[in-house]
């Protein structure tokens, strides 16, 4: 397909958007925003998912508890918010626990399998504590929603980078994973009791360090998991496919600082040495292009050496106290000179990743934080904007 | 009376992603560094930016010295499993540890926890043979670093028996010593980083005895303007009589202007987060750096505030 000239496009014409990029940057918001463009754009069903542990959507579209089921944003209360849906606009969490659970009963080959694997110490920590497997479960959420069709759009908030990255590998990870020889190889002589493995040198070493019961819950745990192994292996690879099929792209979003900067390159790189497709690059947070200008700072500069005169002027025509104007006209022409050098950092930056992707869209800093429905919708206004 | 934050041995520097943490880490580091310890700054994800805020090149899992400022290593859990295997089952590996590794590998995805303690076990490790005055560690963003901190635990309630299990016992102790061990949460005055910064804290308490020894909220903007000053800021900026009115003021009035939400904002923020803290938590604040962002220069800046923040 040709690169869209705008996210509007992009989102029109594509069926899996991932926003993915370094934690703290407003990745969630984006996706948000990017849905609810979509949204009242055309016609269609758009879901917009989190994946962040932080479960952080709730908080952006001003929802709570919405746990693990899809649910609708009716056209009442996006109306409220200023917005003429066009299309259907849904949401959904990550729950981590309740998905793989989900995932054990849908796809156990009876109910007492799943029982035993569910009530399994190992599985138990697995999902409750540990995150590893979290980037897992996301795409297999993914491949689940995508696979009902009943969405014309799912807009995918990820983990921040590095573990956006896992989360691309993690299908391939667990395909390794359950075919190793080695899985099968300390299965194999369970199934012969545990005293048949202690011959090995690695049963011996392993069980030194680990101990003999904490192997026969890890030996219990995937044989229970066996039957399943053929479904694991089958759906890894069709979310392989899915983040390579040519309706899926990839939004990279940071912000136009150093280091959330770096990553996004890094992430930028990393996609597309994996052929994945990269529909745009957002750089959220933008300070007011006029701090930049070379102009604004002479007039800083200009301020602060006649300070004085200009308060004196300012004092008469407003009637206000000329020590306070004075001190309020300081102030503001020192502020001015500090933004202008980190205005001047960023657009350096900017200029830097012009070219880094199809589509580059700056948004700028708000006044207000991004926290409800209306300022969503601006945001979308912005994002949607040609470029 | 809790133990000073900077009189701990391990400090355990962790936030949201975006805060900061990695330059607040560095800072504490370069500052324990500047009043003679011996110090282990220690990269938990191997991204390189604690390195680079002493810009001390490429570091691996063998200390590197900064000069007149701490040893920067990163964290590597097949090296630190290696360590690991020469010091408790006096089995020294050379080279990579071949099929032993894959196992290990194997094991870790297995059972979650191990490489967890892989890391814990290696900062506890350094507590207890005094080679350090003490470690500031970088550690994992907000989510992940419940599951290294609560790792020893997990394993205890796994493994019943074993080398791992006699080892879990002395870092709990080591991890759960208030004296010892301090978590530094870094948060930025915004609205999600201060609810995760809550959040953590809640976890923390509910699910671990680690103790936490202060918060640093990061990029804390200068006020402006008094409540007085910015109503008169407000009136000049709409009014901009005489001279003031020409176009080439736009951007220095935008400029105050958006420092001023800014500040608004964050004081808001600020006051959420503090009005959530347990009594006596110190709280620094770490001020926004408008010159130099990152590097050496940024690390020094934040040490020399944050020993008027702790001392």
């Amino acid at each position: 397909m040709t690169a869209p000239t705008s996210l509007r496009r992009l989102a029109e014409t594509r069926e899996i958007l991932l926003c993915c990029g370094p934690g703290g940057v407003g990745k969630t918001t984006i996706a948000a925003s990017v849905a609810l463009l979509a949204a009242t754009s055309a016609p269609g069903r758009v879901l917009v998912l989190t994946i962040d542990p932080a479960k952080r959507l709730a908080d952006a579209l001003g929802l709570s508890g919405i746990g693990n089921d899809v649910v609708r944003i009716d056209d009442e209360t996006l109306r409220a918010a200023g917005a003429v849906p066009r299309g259907e606009l849904y949401c959904a969490m990550l729950d981590m626990k309740q998905s793989w659970d989900d995932l054990i009963r849908r796809h156990a080959p009876d109910a007492r399998t799943a029982e035993r694997i569910l009530s399994n110490p190992l599985y138990q920590n697995i999902t409750g504590r540990f995150v590893q497997s979290h980037d897992y479960i996301a795409m297999e959420r993914l491949h689940e929603l995508h696979s009902t069709g009943e969405w014309d759009l799912i807009v995918v908030d990820t983990p921040p980078t590095r573990n956006a990255l896992d989360f691309l590998d993690a299908p391939a990870r667990m395909e390794e994973f359950f075919s190793s020889r080695l899985l099968r190889w300390l299965i194999a002589p369970a199934r012969g009791g545990i005293l048949g493995m202690a011959a090995r040198p690695f049963t011996q070493i392993a069980d030194k360090i680990l101990g003999t019961q904490f192997l026969a819950d890890i030996t219990e745990f995937f044989l229970s998991l066996q039957s399943m192994y053929g479904g694991f292996i089958e759906r890894a690879r069709a979310v392989s496919r899915l983040l390579s099929d040519e309706r899926t792209s990839f939004l990279v979003v940071a912000t136009p600082e150093p280091a959330p900067l770096r990553e996004a390159e890094f992430f930028l790189k990393e996609l597309a040495r994996r052929k994945y497709e990269i529909g745009g690059l957002v750089l959220n947070r933008a300070l007011p292009e006029s701090l930049a200008h070379h102009d604004t700072e002479l007039a800083a500069a200009e301020l602060a050496a006649q300070v004085a005169q200009v308060a004196s002027e300012t004092a008469a025509v407003l009637g206000a106290d000329p020590a306070a104007t004075e001190r309020v006209l300081a102030q503001t022409a020192s502020s001015s000179a500090q933004w202008s050098v980190v205005a001047r950092r960023e657009a350096a930056a900017r200029d830097r990743v012009a070219t880094a992707a199809p589509l580059v869209v700056t948004v700028p800093s708000l006044d207000d934080e991004v926290g409800d429905l209306s300022g969503i919708l601006a945001l979308g206004r912005v994002l949607g904007a040609p470029a | 009376m809790p133990t000073a934050l900077l009189e701990r041995r391990l400090l355990y520097v962790t936030g949201k992603g975006g805060t900061g943490k990695t330059t607040v880490a560095a800072g504490l580091a370069w500052l324990l560094a500047q009043q003679g310890k011996r110090v282990l700054a220690c990269e938990v994800d191997a991204k390189g930016d604690l390195a680079a805020a002493f810009e001390a090149g490429k570091v691996g899992f063998d200390p590197v010295q900064v000069p007149s400022g701490p040893l920067v290593m990163s964290m590597d859990t097949e090296a630190s499993l290696r360590e690991y295997l020469k010091l408790h089952l006096r089995i020294p590996v050379i080279g990579r540890i071949g099929p032993l590794a894959s196992a290990f590998d194997f094991v870790a995805t297995a059972a979650p926890g191990v490489k967890e303690i892989l890391t814990v076990g290696k900062f506890c490790y350094e507590v207890r043979a005094h080679a350090y005055d003490v470690i500031v560690v970088d550690a994992a963003a907000t989510g992940h670093v419940i599951s290294q901190l609560t790792a020893p635990q997990a394993i205890n309630d796994l493994v019943k028996v074993g080398l791992i299990r006699s080892q879990t016992d002395w870092m709990l102790e080591i991890l759960n010593d208030h004296d010892l061990t301090g978590v530094v949460v870094v948060t930025t005055p915004e609205e999600m980083p201060v609810l995760e910064t809550i959040d953590l804290l809640r976890n923390l308490r509910e699910q671990t005895d680690v103790d936490v020894a202060g918060v640093v909220v990061n990029r804390t903007l200068p006020e402006l303007f008094g409540v007085r000053d910015e109503a008169l800021f407000a009136e000049i900026a709409a009014a901009r009589p005489g001279s003031l009115a020409d176009a080439r003021f736009d951007g220095v009035f935008d400029a105050a202007r958006h420092a001023t939400a800014r500040r608004r904002l964050a004081a808001r923020h600020v006051a959420t987060l503090r009005a959530a803290l347990p009594e006596g938590l110190p709280l620094a604040f770490q001020p926004y750096l408008f010159a130099r962002a990152e590097g050496l220069r940024a690390t020094r800046q934040v040490a020399s505030s944050l020993a008027g923040e702790f001392s």
